[in-house]
């Protein structure tokens, strides 16, 4: 009962992911826009993009170490 | 279910060498793939640089590619006062980006794929740029958590928020890269395991191949991602030590 409990709760979790992927959709779709009005700078915006990438993900990567815990650490 | 950590198990490979308070320090498999990493990234740099040939070859071209990429980013995030400080973030770099990429070769270890391994490199990265802020600014730097502007009314909370979000950082750093290797090993492992229930499925076999070919896909992923995440680990550092640098 208890297990079942702990595997719904990493499901849920996981929910948080949703926000994660809409924002990490925004950058690329912001990086691909900048991209096109101004290939020239393309050197700029890389480092800013794998930056907004990373903390972005962050979020990701927070919901599934939450869920990872409740599903193997514990009882 | 358990078997999908098995591969982050730290297992001893030699009798405990010393003992301190109580804990038996032995030589782990852990230890062997950092100094693996270590001995790797020096003989990179020694080797490939002994030519000093003015048109470098394939190795120098690879060492000197890897020291102009961290050398443009630490100036153009960090300034030029941080060219001091350049070694050693390049130092994290290497290190890190040998320990992810060493944790792709199949039954080996991902270093940095324990929370502790990143947190030490990340809290001796935090006192270094905290001392440097005090040692360079004095208790000036104590305007670091007040930002430049802000109303009267709010900079109570304001500072707070500085505050949580300047102490928190060792922690989203070593979180972020740690997260992000077990993240990819464990897709990895069900991949794996999807093909292999596939195959024993019967008349479901031959759909075993989608989960493989996939699979094929993310190892390439994840090399890109190992070197994404050290990439990302070494520009947050040289973000930060701008704040010590230059304050605002």
């Amino acid at each position: 009962m208890e297990g079942s409990v702990k595997l719904l709760g990493a499901g849920i979790a996981m929910v948080g992911s949703l926000g994660a992927g809409i924002g990490l959709g925004l950058i690329f779709a912001a990086w691909l826009n900048a991209l096109a009005r101004n290939p020239s700078a393309e050197g700029k915006f890389r480092q800013v993009g794998v930056f907004g990438f990373a903390v972005t993900e962050l979020v990701l990567l927070m919901c599934f170490v939450i869920a990872i815990m409740l599903m193997y650490t514990g009882k | 279910m358990a078997s999908l950590l098995e591969e982050f198990e730290i297992h001893t490979l030699s009798p405990p060498l010393v003992t301190i308070g109580g804990h038996e320090i032995a030589f782990t498999n852990s230890a062997l793939f950092m100094t693996l990493a270590v001995a790797a990234s020096a003989l990179l740099m020694v080797l490939a640089m002994r030519p000093q040939a003015l048109i470098p070859g394939r190795w120098q071209m690879a060492a000197e590619t890897l020291y102009n990429m961290v050398a443009e980013m630490v100036e153009s995030a960090a300034g030029e006062k941080a060219r001091p400080f350049f070694p050693f973030i390049f130092s994290i770099f290497i290190f890190i980006l040998f320990c992810n990429l060493f944790g792709m070769i199949p039954k080996s270890l991902a270093v940095t794929s324990h929370v502790i391994i990143n947190f030490s490199i990340a809290l001796v990265l935090f006192l270094i740029i905290t001392i440097t802020g005090f040692t360079k600014h004095g208790l000036h730097f104590l305007h670091l958590f007040v930002p430049p502007g802000a109303p009267k009314a709010l900079l109570p909370f304001l500072v707070v928020i500085e505050f949580l979000s300047f102490a928190v950082r060792p922690f989203s750093l070593s979180i972020r890269l740690f997260a992000n290797m077990l993240a990819g090993h464990i897709l990895l492992q069900v991949f794996a395991g999807m093909t292999v229930s596939l195959l024993a499925a019967g008349w479901l076999a031959g759909l075993s191949v989608l989960p493989l070919v996939a699979n094929i896909g993310i190892t390439g992923f994840e090399f890109f991602v190992a070197v994404v995440q050290a990439y990302v680990y070494a520009f947050l550092a040289a973000i930060y030590l701008r704040d010590a640098l230059e304050m605002h």
